[in-house]
């Protein structure tokens, strides 16, 4: 039996879509002294052990991200 | 007449929903998430609530949940169908409803009364309002801020499908939409919760306004 797969599967809001949390993430830092973030995008992280990666993309489309509003990128970690 | 309400794990105004969907004259009926059909009701309620803890999004794991199936050959065939609060986040997910629901822009659970205005007046869930019609209805959500991409929000205002509209947006929603509806305007999905102001006793029973109008819209 091959050993399983490892995927990392990343989803981060679409680029120009309003992005309320990394935003709010954004603004604090100054506030706890760190200067010079201009911006911040807060996604998600998603860790995967499968048999196969053929599936993955279809995962990532149907349910993992919503393409609405999301990008996802994935690849196999070693 | 017959209304269903969908229960899921986490559902959590499903009795609200049931209990104003017998205030406004209509039977009330259970569908459990793992029911495989929707015990021949008239017209299907999907309730507020963090279905499945709202992991992953708001919705993403309920629109797999069995009885998604049916409810979706039922309203493709036209049946009618609300969704409230974490309902239309459900049907979002589902491709029931365009666009998608986002975080509130202001980061802050909103739990408040606003005033909104009835716009569609076509649909199963409207018909029985005045085209115009103010409302003051309870929102409660932390994901209610509507988004659409650029030509289909220019669509929901050409087609006429906004069905409810903030006068006082609560949360960054675009346009100010609080409710849409499909293009066969038989699946209305509204931010706002009517079933929490069903009865004097809870403050309001404006929000019979919306649910009472399946009886009219279904023309039962």
């Amino acid at each position: 039996m091959p050993d399983a797969l490892k995927v990392r599967v990343l989803v981060r809001p679409k680029a120009g879509i309003l992005d309320p949390q990394g935003e709010a993430v954004r603004s604090a830092l100054p506030a706890l002294g760190f200067e010079g973030v201009q911006t911040v995008h807060v996604g998600r992280l998603i860790e995967m052990e499968v048999e196969s990666a053929d599936e993955v993309d279809a995962m990532c489309q149907r349910l993992l991200s919503n393409p609405t509003i999301e990008e996802y990128e994935w690849e196999i970690v070693q | 007449m017959r209304i269903g309400v969908t229960i899921f794990p986490g559902s959590n105004c499903d009795r609200d929903a049931l209990y104003g969907v017998e205030r406004m004259g209509a039977e009330a009926v259970e569908l459990w998430h793992a029911d495989a059909e929707l015990k021949g009701v008239d017209a299907v309620v999907v309730p507020g609530g963090f279905s499945y803890g709202d992991y992953l999004r708001p919705g993403a794991i309920a629109r797999f949940a069995k009885v998604m199936g049916p409810l979706e050959e039922f309203a493709n065939s036209g049946g009618p169908v609300l969704g409230v609060c974490n309902g239309f986040q459900v049907l979002t997910e589902a491709h029931l409803l365009p666009g998608a629901l986002l975080r509130n822009t202001h980061m802050r659970f909103v739990c408040d009364r606003v005033r909104v205005r009835v716009e569609a007046t076509d649909t199963p869930w409207t018909a029985g309002c005045d085209p115009g019609e103010e409302l003051t209805l309870p929102v409660a959500h932390n994901e209610g801020n509507y988004f659409a991409d650029p030509e289909t929000l220019a669509r929901l205002e050409d087609e006429e499908r906004v069905v409810l509209r903030y006068l006082e947006n609560p949360n960054g929603s675009a346009n100010d939409i609080a409710g849409v509806c499909n293009e066969g305007h038989n699946v209305v999905g509204v931010m706002p919760h009517p079933e929490r102001v069903s009865d004097p006793a809870l403050g309001s029973d404006e929000g019979l306004r919306i649910l009472r109008s399946v009886l009219v819209g279904a023309g039962v």
